[in-house]
């Protein structure tokens, strides 16, 4: 076409002080805005933050609606037990013989996982024992998480001899195994609750949150992003919370998520040592300890509290891996 | 762009555009020193030991550096990795406390600053970041973080007109004032830089460091952001500091520039000096080296192809630093480290130093006739 | 030529008279969880012994693909190669079993990379990493094979290769670390090498060390080589042809004195002109509008066509194909080809 010479081959960049409507990102685009499929792809493209990008992706993972399905349920007996079932876990019926088998007709019933050896209602104990296990594994999570991720991003952000003394400091925790100290620690307690078992698992667990957080910590305060915020007078705070922790907290959900899990088994294990929670708390830990006597005449006892337990942890293993699959950044 | 200074220190009410610290709002006129460097110095320490650490050594990153930025200007730095450019720039931006030596803007002494000193400086001297994919926050929005120096320096932009201010300097960069709700990562490189250097310029500095700024774009998309910085420059009457290692770009967009390696700068001068008639044996390699984009010039490329590489700066070579992979080299050289001076017959001429004991033009080149002709 | 390459040129088969490397119509797309990228879209090009040949282009132009799709080392999931062939020697290496192609992998054709830290291994000595070569390929003895690291160290002029060679590779710089993955490269006297970027990590003074050492190599061992850069100075210093990419195709094919005197396709003459001329200082430099395309949504018709000052109807309309150049008497011109319906006054702007 010969007026294309006739204009000159380039053309002009809008000048300093005109109205500039030729913008980077749509220049190559005004052409493909006259096809529709450009306009659907904008209108898409509107505001995608990558905690949306991650939930969009999580949200397409069967292993996390899985996980997330069960645990919403657990959650739910834990706040309204008594929603799944009219028995009362406590009521001690000899009545009921253990020997006989869970009724399966007795559907959501007193007796449709059977009894156990002092007459009382499984299937209630186990709707019931859920709030035990999801207080311990929420709140001691909770706890730990702020603990410890207070502290290791102290270390990690300042460095040098504060990071010395509180790595030091993890070490030593790091040292105690957590079944081990929380059994000492929990004879310190002359009445055990729900909460002395958090206290003690928080006291011991919040080492590994640290040394997670300070990890990343270390590895975003690197990033050019923080360097910019610096040379634009930002102090501790705003670098702190607003560049280092956003970008270092997923591997601390990640982490924290599976460990609630573990929680949740120490607690059981405690409980089923007998020196986790105590009567008339209702654990899944304790009707496993008890249900051993019959283990021979009635596994079902020991069967439902146990599988239980084991759903409950895979639930939180599973969705940590959900999470840490969608918040991987080597996938964006 | 203007210059506050009238206003007096007392009335900080919000909104109102305050100087912090009077000396800073003095006005400098073109061609007057804005940035005066003065033997700067950064050392980082080399330890040992696990409980009581002993300094065994230094790594001498930047070694005895003096220049001066004027205003309005572009000062080119080029150099290869490791000497100490990039140092240089965190330097002078406060990034790194220098080890000794001197960095005043306009007079003031800068380099020992902290607090709220420094914070008011640093409205003043603004960078933009080499790689455009680590240096914005990927959980921030474009308008959090060009937004960000307003709410660090709330005496720039009243709150009210903090969202149209970030949209004016999106529009300013070239970029659609309607993406200030994206995130980064919905953005390409080229874009995302634009969105560095609006974030720079927010605070309506007086200086801009640009730490190798097109380097990690691609080649297409570098031309834009380079006339859009030569645009900005012209617009906000902003001085450079534009380091790089690519020559063409540093060439086309630099008055002067200066030539590092390990650590010192050992030549500098204006663009056409520098490049038609350098004098120091590194600044003549270093140009011969760089692949010309015309297949006709490859059979009458004379390269310089220098032998060995670029020594540790833990442990300088003594003397000139050059010495080792210099053709030039002599006993003089291991001895007397030569000084950043013009040499004798330029005296009078455009400004040009060498740090060069035999510094001389290439025989071979074109520009040494010249030179020889009118001498 | 030197004896030991006349040496090593006697122990090979019969001189191959057709092009070494044949690539026809390949085409590779990844499968990601935005929608299947397609990175290569129909790429032909051809090498023979002793020949260069540069391919030019961006970040996402498929350039580094093709290679790896050359090389077999694309993981599939998930990338895939829908369609095309890759001759090598006139036979399809798409069709080979995974043993044969594994036998030309390294042997025949040899890889040089960009980062040459990470691709070498930090816990072995380059030593023992250049004498593997020749014992899992040759059976040499341990004697033998650093004897013949020792020799191919110093063929690459790494200063000291006697003393040097159980050094690690962290121990090295960066441009004599590139120097050794040449050696390594070498080390089984392949047909063919494609280098990927090789000094675009290094300084300016070692690039031109390392580009001038892999030219002379290439010339003395008569290989053809593929150098794929971004550089447009690196492609004038040591090609002989160069085929330009633009998203996935090749849209420009010249003898590289012909590209950089009279480019015909207007990204090629775009990139040429964006680079910084004298006569430029102080003006704006020309710079091709818009941004390069997102592979997954490519633009119809011609890829450049929403950044290229010529574009018309039809360029939105068509693909165009790879058309050969010619002068306005219709005399064709060797080796040229440009994917341009303007071809033509392209090649008559300026």
């Amino acid at each position: 076409m010969p007026d294309i010479h006739d204009e000159g081959p380039y053309e002009p960049r809008p000048k300093p002080g005109v109205s500039r409507l030729d913008y980077a990102g749509e220049q190559g685009m005004a052409v493909e805005q006259e096809t529709l499929v450009e306009r659907d792809v904008e209108k898409r493209e509107e505001a995608r933050s990558l905690w949306g990008d991650a939930w969009r992706d999580l949200r397409r993972r069967p292993i996390f609606l899985v996980s997330a399905v069960l645990i919403l349920l657990l959650v739910v007996m834990a706040v309204l037990p008594w929603a799944f079932t009219d028995a009362d876990p406590r009521r001690a019926d000899l009545v009921h013989d253990y020997l006989r088998r869970p009724d399966w007709g007795d559907f959501f019933g007193a007796g449709w996982f059977g009894y156990d050896a002092q007459g009382r209602s499984i299937f209630a104990r186990v709707v019931y024992g859920a709030r035990a296990s999801i207080t311990v594994g929420v709140f001691v999570t909770a706890a730990v998480t702020v603990l410890g991720g207070l502290t290791g991003m102290v270390a990690g952000y300042f460095g040098g001899a504060v990071d010395a003394v509180i790595s030091r400091i993890i070490d030593i925790f790091f040292g105690i195994p957590l079944l081990l100290g929380s059994l000492v620690l929990l004879n310190a307690f002359s009445t055990r609750t729900v909460w002395s078992v958090v206290i003690a698992l928080g006291v011991l667990g919040w080492t590994q949150i640290a040394r997670v957080m300070r990890g990343a910590v270390l590895t975003v305060k690197q990033s050019d992003y923080v360097v910019a915020g610096r040379a634009l007078g930002a102090g501790t705070g705003r670098l702190m919370f607003r560049h280092i922790l956003p970008n270092a907290i997923a591997p601390v959900i990640v982490v924290a998520t599976i460990a609630l899990g573990g929680y949740i088994a120490t607690e059981a294990t405690l409980s089923f040592l007998g020196i986790g929670l105590q009567d008339p708390t209702i654990s899944w830990g304790i009707d496993i300890s008890s249900a051993q006597k019959v283990i021979r005449t009635a596994p079902y006892v020991l069967f439902f509290p146990a599988a239980a337990l084991s759903v409950t942890v895979l639930a939180f293993i599973m969705l940590g891996d959900a999470v840490r699959d969608a918040l991987d950044p080597k996938l964006r | 762009m203007t210059v506050e200074g009238t206003t007096p220190n007392g009335a900080t009410a919000l909104g109102a555009a305050v100087p912090q610290e009077a000396a800073f709002a003095q006005e400098v006129p073109r061609g007057e020193p804005i940035l005066e460097v003065r033997d700067l110095v950064k050392h980082f320490p080399l330890t040992e030991g696990v409980l009581f650490r002993r300094q065994v050594g230094a790594v001498k990153a930047v070694d005895g550096v003096s220049f001066q930025l004027e205003k309005g200007e572009t000062l080119g730095i080029v150099g290869e990795s490791g000497c100490g450019k990039s140092t240089l720039a965190k330097v002078l931006m406060n990034l790194e406390q220098a080890t000794g030596g001197s960095v005043r803007y306009k007079g003031e002494e800068i380099s020992r600053l902290s607090g709220s000193a420094l914070k008011a400086v640093r409205r003043n001297i603004q960078m933009v970041f080499q790689d455009p994919y680590t240096s914005l926050n990927p959980r921030m929005t474009v308008g959090d973080i060009i937004g960000e120096p307003f709410e660090i320096h709330p005496e720039v932009a009243p709150k009210g007109d903090r969202r149209r201010a970030v949209q004016d300097l999106l529009d300013v960069v070239g970029l659609n004032p309607e993406y200030i709700n994206r995130y980064p990562h919905q953005f390409s490189g080229g874009q995302r830089q634009r969105i560095g250097i609006a974030r720079g310029l927010a605070l309506k500095p007086e200086v801009i460091i640009c730490d190798e700024p097109v380097s990690a774009l691609d080649v297409s998309v570098q031309a834009q952001v380079i006339n859009l910085l030569e645009q900005l420059q012209g617009e906000f009457d902003l001085s450079y500091m534009f380091i790089a290692h690519d020559l063409s770009i540093v060439r086309h967009i630099s008055d002067r520039v200066g030539v590092m390696y390990l650590g010192k700068l050992v030549e500098i001068g204006s663009d056409l000096e520098i490049y038609d008639h350098a004098t120091h044996p590194y600044t003549q390699a270093l140009l011969s080296a760089v692949p010309v984009p015309d297949p006709a010039a490859r059979e009458s490329r004379d390269r310089i192809v220098l032998t060995g590489d670029v020594p540790s700066p833990a442990n300088p070579p003594s003397g000139c630093r050059f010495r080792t992979r210099c053709w030039k080299a002599r006993d003089r050289c291991a001895e007397e480290v030569p000084l950043l001076a013009s040499p004798s017959w330029l005296r009078g001429a455009a400004f040009h130093a060498s740090a060069c004991h035999f510094a001389a033009e290439r025989e071979t080149g074109q520009g040494a006739a010249e030179r020889e002709g009118t001498a | 030529m030197s004896t030991a390459a006349e040496a090593a040129g006697r122990e090979r088969e019969a001189p191959y008279e057709g092009p070494l490397l044949d690539v026809r119509d390949l085409h590779v797309e990844f499968v990601t969880r935005d929608g299947v990228a397609r990175a290569v879209n129909g790429v032909d090009y051809s090498v023979r012994a002793g020949e260069t040949l540069a391919v030019l282009g961006e970040s996402g132009s498929g350039k580094s693909v093709t290679a790896q799709a050359i090389m077999g080392i694309l993981d599939t999931p998930p990338a895939r190669i829908p369609r095309g062939e890759i001759r090598f020697r006139g036979r399809d290496m798409l069709k080979m079993g995974k043993d044969e192609r594994r036998r030309i992998r390294g042997r025949r054709i040899a890889m040089i990379f960009q980062d040459a830290l990470s691709a070498l291994n930090p816990v072995l000595s380059v030593g023992f990493q250049l004498g593997e070569m020749f014992r899992a390929h040759q059976g040499a003895s341990r004697a033998e094979a650093r004897a013949k690291a020792v020799e191919l160290m110093d063929r690459v002029r790494i200063p000291a290769a006697k003393q040097r060679v159980n050094d690690y590779p962290h121990q090295f710089s960066g441009g004599m670390r590139q120097r050794i993955m040449i050696a390594m490269a070498l080390a089984l006297e392949p047909d063919l090498i494609i280098a990927d970027e090789p000094t675009t990590a290094l300084d300016v003074t070692v690039q031109a060390q390392v580009m001038d050492l892999l030219a002379e190599l290439q010339a003395e061992y008569h290989m053809g080589l593929i150098l794929i850069t971004h550089d447009l100075g690196v492609v004038a210093d040591v090609a002989d042809k160069i085929a330009v990419m633009y998203a996935g195709r090749i849209v420009e094919t010249a003898p590289v004195h012909d590209l950089y005197a009279r480019p015909a396709h207007p990204y090629t003459r775009g990139l040429l002109d964006s680079i910084p001329r004298l006569d430029q200082k102080g003006q704006e430099l020309y710079a091709i509008k818009g941004l390069p395309p997102n592979l997954l949504r490519i633009p119809p018709g011609c890829a450049f066509n929403p950044r290229c000052p010529r574009a018309q109807a039809v360029c939105r309309g068509e693909v165009p194909e790879l058309y050969p150049v010619a002068e306005d008497d219709g005399r064709p011109l060797e080796g040229r080809g440009s994917a341009c319906f303007f071809w033509k006054e392209t090649l008559h702007d300026r």
